[in-house]
């Protein structure tokens, strides 16, 4: 009787255990990834590792420099080894973690024919004007001619000669080093009409460390695919003046030429406003020496907020805004004039404020008050004020007065007011600020990504990081090979693409789902469920470790 | 005057550009502005701003854009959007036509923004989403709400106001936003606007503390193309920015009908805007005359105008800014109004609504028998929304959009045809047809529904409810599969048989 009954309890027993087991498997083998797959947040896959290679960028600027060498600029045994090629290259020091590096790849050669002829002829103007003609020169890259040590082009005390194209001419020496000797001086043309140590700071100076560009030095506006530039004539006192200012010719004439040099940097939008009763933030001060009222320069940061409100947002469009502003004081309040630290009152009667545009006081004739009654009429001499509006316009965009090595004469811009080498100075620094904030972007959004797992990642938010990464290593290749104008605009479409994945919304969807809710709402079913399974499991655990132990027992 | 003024001011330019070598000449633009104080019949008084900025240029062509008195911002926008007209009003307080009389310009509570496009705009359902969201921007208000669960195209109503060649209601955009709270942050940037800002000018009168301490406040801003000339030949943009309040004359007047700009606005009016062509100022003085009551307008105005407004036949005392000093005091004086039922044909046009996409349009045109009460009724199911959808103050109730009736009321007395560029502003907002009717646009009060809401932890309940019941279940079906069961021996002892005795012997029964 016992027997049996002992036997079917075994048998219940077996048939518990492997009932508990069964339910364990099925909970492990079916239930967990059910419930793992149901609950994944889709996260398309990034490429991590060459992000992160990004931040260890070498960057290596190329400089194509053609010189050319006239008969009897140097010796003869050294033209003989002409045409060669030389690379020169540089390191930029730069406290930033992209290593930047400048190539000159200087291509030496001789002159052609028609070179021979221009380099021949009585004045650099002429010369300049048929060495154009004969060659369009690709952006960022240089020409250099090498011409008789006693040639009349350039006045006698002139070693070198920079124009407004992308051409220099370098005087030659009859010399046993001739070939080093002119090949330094090529390189001092070249730097200072191409990459600078300052240019590439001035860039960066978001991304360096605050110490060695610290707020005085100049912050030249933010890249960006395009600009929005408005003038506005501030009339506070339409009692006394009746101010009209001839902006329509102003604009073309002037304006619309730099802006058209300009305009391989960005698409540039042009408008202007006058706003009556938009007074200044600080009340000027009296100076009875004078009989004139005047702004400290400690004054002026004040000056903008209360003009500001009036100003108007840009609401067509999301690019950045430069304003100017001509400002007619009131007639309590004229002549105003601004003062420098020292006391001493600026010529131009003007200042800007880096990234956000200029302002210029413009005083009334004092004269026509007496002739007639108010309010006066005021015609705007816009030739002034243009002038002192391009010129900040320039140093807004970060174009420095540019620094002409020893003995060298410099022939100053055509008439749009910016030489090309300068604009290919501009687009350097613009390629490097935009791979720079490329790569910040793209960094900062890879961190955040892996630190936050509850981010969704969609497939166009994947393919805009793909593409961003692929537009950065363009634009350094075609950096390290000279193509300039293909880097520039391969790095511009590094930014928009970067900053269309990290600002996409739809990286925000799940963004807030804490796991203590998550918890809050798994727990009621899962602890009622995993407790029995564990529970079962742990005894029959240590019931097979028993069993394993009795038979030892017996031997 | 107006004309003559204009004509001075610009003659110079013109010279200039004719020795410039025949430059184009500059677009000339001009302001007017409008003040008119309105006694109403229940002794509160309403105040009509309009000021209106008139820009002889075609905005949609040109690439640089040079603005003078026409605001950059706005203008921006219309050739940007490629507008043809953009009415905008956001209104705090309800007219109450019954007590107030037929108001000059209504606007719904709330916000309400209807846009025409120009035909050719592609995708206008795009441009009026972004136009929402810069307008949005620009006055500081909640447009940025405005989608496609919000937004008709009427076909009969809401017709250009502007000049227009065709009326294809495919590039009509009408929303309203009931919910929107309007506040000096909407009114700040709608100062800023204005040429004069709040410098000079019947704009000084506008502070912020008090035209919203008002029992009505809707301002609103109104651009179309108007003709430049009488022939029509070219067009001019016109933007009218129009701001109405109502003042209790109990808060206003300490229980008086006395009423001074001072006490209204806690302002005086001291200099002109040197900007405005026309300046000027009017009080509705009509019943003054009628009744000969003994009350004073002060000072003693220079000039009348006489006109038929809204049918009825209106005096006004005009006081001219350009031309006098300063106005301090006038008084309050009584005015009634009449009005009748114009004939109509009938018409229905109905949009049923598509849950989430669309709203109801329900568009009728009909003639009112005299002296008739007609009622539109409309059944509707409460629906329960999505959990997502609920605002976070779900007990607040759902905003209805107030229903509008425009309406051409025929007129009492015939109103003489004059120049429409010469007439005051607040008679030329609405064109006119004929004068023997005029125009009027009422808009009803939004309805404020309660919708069933649900309790929001109820999904959390429910979970956990489920998730109980679930693992109850498992819990026993699990024990079933899994334990052994077999009889075992009663123990001895044990805490839980002495308890037991313990109170079988309490009880008096023999113990286990």
């Amino acid at each position: 009787m016992a027997a049996p009954g002992v036997a079917a309890t075994d048998l219940e027993v077996v048939r518990g255990k492997r009932a508990a087991l069964f339910f364990a498997a099925v909970a492990i083998l079916l239930g967990l990834p059910l419930w793992w797959k149901t609950t994944e947040t889709y996260r398309a896959p990034l490429p991590y590792s060459q992000i992160s290679g990004l931040n260890a960028l070498q960057l290596r600027l190329m400089v194509p420099v053609t010189v050319v060498f006239t008969r009897e600029s140097v010796p003869l045994d050294d033209q003989e080894k002409l045409p060669f090629t030389v690379v020169q290259e540089r390191e930029i020091p730069l406290k930033y973690k992209m290593k930047i590096k400048c190539l000159f790849q200087k291509a030496y050669r001789r002159a052609l024919e028609h070179e021979e002829a221009a380099l021949s002829l009585g004045s650099m103007q002429e010369a300049e004007t048929m060495l154009a003609k004969s060659q369009k020169q690709a952006e960022g890259s240089l020409t250099v001619y090498v011409i008789s040590e006693h040639s009349s082009l350039l006045p006698q005390d002139m070693m070198s000669y920079i124009g407004p194209e992308r051409t220099a001419v370098v005087r030659g020496i009859m010399h046993r080093e001739a070939l080093n000797i002119v090949g330094h001086q090529v390189i001092q043309v070249a730097q200072a009409m191409s990459l600078t140590e300052d240019v590439l700071a001035a860039a960066l100076s978001d991304h360096l460390p605050e110490d060695k560009w610290s707020s005085d030095k100049r912050r030249p506006l933010k890249s960006s695919l395009g600009y929005e530039i408005t003038f506005s004539l501030l009339n506070p006192d339409p009692k006394s003046h009746d101010v009209h200012w001839d902006i329509e010719g102003a604009v073309q004439r002037y304006v619309q030429p730099f802006l058209s040099a300009l305009s391989a940097v960005g698409n540039f939008s042009v408008d202007s406003q006058i706003l009556y009763y938009a007074v200044l933030g600080v009340n000027p001060r009296f100076d009875p020496a004078s009989s004139s009222y005047y702004l400290a320069a400690h004054s002026l940061p004040h000056v903008i907020n209360p003009v500001e409100s009036r100003l108007g947002s840009s609401a067509a469009s999301l690019y950045p805004v430069l304003n100017f502003l001509l400002y007619v004081p009131e007639l309590a309040h004229s002549p105003l004039y601004i003062q420098d630290k020292d006391g001493a009152p600026v010529a131009t009667n003007a200042f800007h404020s880096p990234r956000w545009g200029g302002i210029m006081i413009y005083n009334v004739d004092p004269t026509v008050y007496n002739a007639s009654e108010l309010p006066v009429r005021v015609e705007v001499e816009m030739v002034r004020v243009m002038e002192v509006f391009l010129a900040q316009l320039r140093l807004l965009f970060g174009i420095a007065q540019p620094q002409m090595p020893p003995k060298c004469l410099f022939s100053g811009p055509k008439s749009e007011g910016l030489t090309t080498w300068e604009l290919d100075q501009l687009l350097w620094a613009r390629s490097v600020e935009n791979l720079a904030t490329a790569t910040t972007t793209l960094t900062s959004l890879a961190q955040l990504l892996g630190k936050i797992s509850n981010i969704v990642i969609k497939d166009d938010v994947a393919s805009e990081v793909y593409s961003a990464v692929a537009a950065v290593q363009k634009a350094a290749e075609e950096l390290a090979s000279g193509h300039l104008a293909s880097a520039f605009i391969a790095s511009q479409e590094a930014v928009t693409s970067s900053e269309r994945a990290f600002f996409d919304p739809s990286l925000l969807h799940l963004l807030y789902f804490p796991d203590d809710q998550k918890f809050a709402i798994y727990i009621p079913l899962f602890l009622p469920m995993a407790v029995p399974i564990l529970l079962s499991l742990v005894k029959i655990f240590l019931e097979t470790r028993k069993s394993w132990k009795k038979p030892e027992k017996i031997d | 005057m107006a004309a003559a003024c204009l004509r001075l001011v610009w003659l110079a330019p013109l010279l200039l550009g004719l020795v410039d070598g025949g430059r184009a000449e500059p677009p000339r633009d001009a302001l007017r502005e409008e003040l008119v104080i309105t006694p109403l019949p229940s002794g509160d008084v309403a105040a009509t701003f309009q000021f209106r900025t008139r820009w002889d240029s075609d905005l949609q062509r040109e690439e640089v854009s040079h603005y003078r008195l026409f605001p950059k911002a706005l203008g921006q926008l219309i050739s940007k959007y490629s507008l043809r007209e953009l009415h905008l009003s956001f209104t705090q307080g309800f007219w109450r036509t019954r007590y107030w009389g037929p108001p000059f310009l209504q606007a719904p509570s709330g916000a309400e923004l209807w846009v025409w496009f120009q035909d050719t705009v592609t995708d206008v359902d795009k441009s009026w989403k972004e136009l929402s969201n810069v307008l949005s921007g620009i006055f500081c208000a909640s447009l940025n709400f405005i989608d496609s669960t919000n937004t008709v195209t009427p076909t009969a109503s809401f017709k250009p106001l502007g000049l227009a060649n065709g009326t294809d209601h495919y590039f009509l955009r009408y929303a309203v936003l009931p919910r929107e709270v309007v506040c000096t942050e909407n009114l700040t940037p709608w100062k800023k606007l204005l040429p004069c800002s709040s410098k000079a000018g019947l704009s000084v009168l506008l502070k912020a503390d008090r035209l919203f301490h008002t029992s009505y406040h809707s301002q609103a801003v109104h651009i179309r193309p108007v003709c430049r000339n009488a022939r029509c030949t070219s067009i001019s943009w016109e933007l009218r920015q129009t701001l109405s309040v109502v003042y209790d004359a109990f808060v206003t007047g300490q229980g008086k009908k006395d009423w001074s700009l001072f006490r209204m606005f806690s302002r005086t009016l001291t200099e002109p805007c040197p900007l405005a062509s026309e300046s000027r100022v009017y009080v509705d003085v009509t019943s003054y005359n009628q009744d000969n009551e003994t009350l004073e307008v002060h000072p003693t105005p220079t000039t009348t105008y006489q006109d038929v407004t809204l049918g009825t036949q209106k005096t006004y005392a005009v006081y001219d800014l350009l031309d006098t000093a300063v106005i301090n005091n006038s008084r309050n004086l009584n005015l009634q109004f009449k009005w009748k039922s114009p004939p109509e044909n009938g018409y229905v046009h109905y949009q049923p609504a598509q849950d989430r996409l669309q709203p109801h349009l329900l568009e009728m045109l009909i003639q009112l028998p005299a002296n008739s009460a007609t009622k539109v009724s409309i059944q509707f199911e409460r629906a329960l929304l999505k959990w997502t959808e609920y605002t976070p103050d779900p007990n607040h109730g759902f905003y209805v959009s107030p229903s509008v009736l425009s309406a051409l009321v025929p007129s009492m007395v015939a109103a003489k045809p004059v120049d429409w560029e010469e007439s005051p502003l607040f008679k030329s907002l609405y064109p006119v047809s004929d004068s023997s009717s005029y125009f009027v646009r009422l808009y009803t009060e939004p309805l404020l529904v309660n919708l069933p809401t649900p309790d929001f932890s109820m999904p959390y309940n429910v979970i956990c409810l489920t998730c109980t019941v679930v693992a109850v279940c498992y819990g026993s079906f699990y024990n079933l599969l899994t334990r052994t069961f077999h009889i075992e021996e009663p123990s001895t002892g044990g805490l839980a048989k002495w308890l037991a005795n313990l109170i079988r012997r309490a009880r008096g029964v023999p113990p286990l």
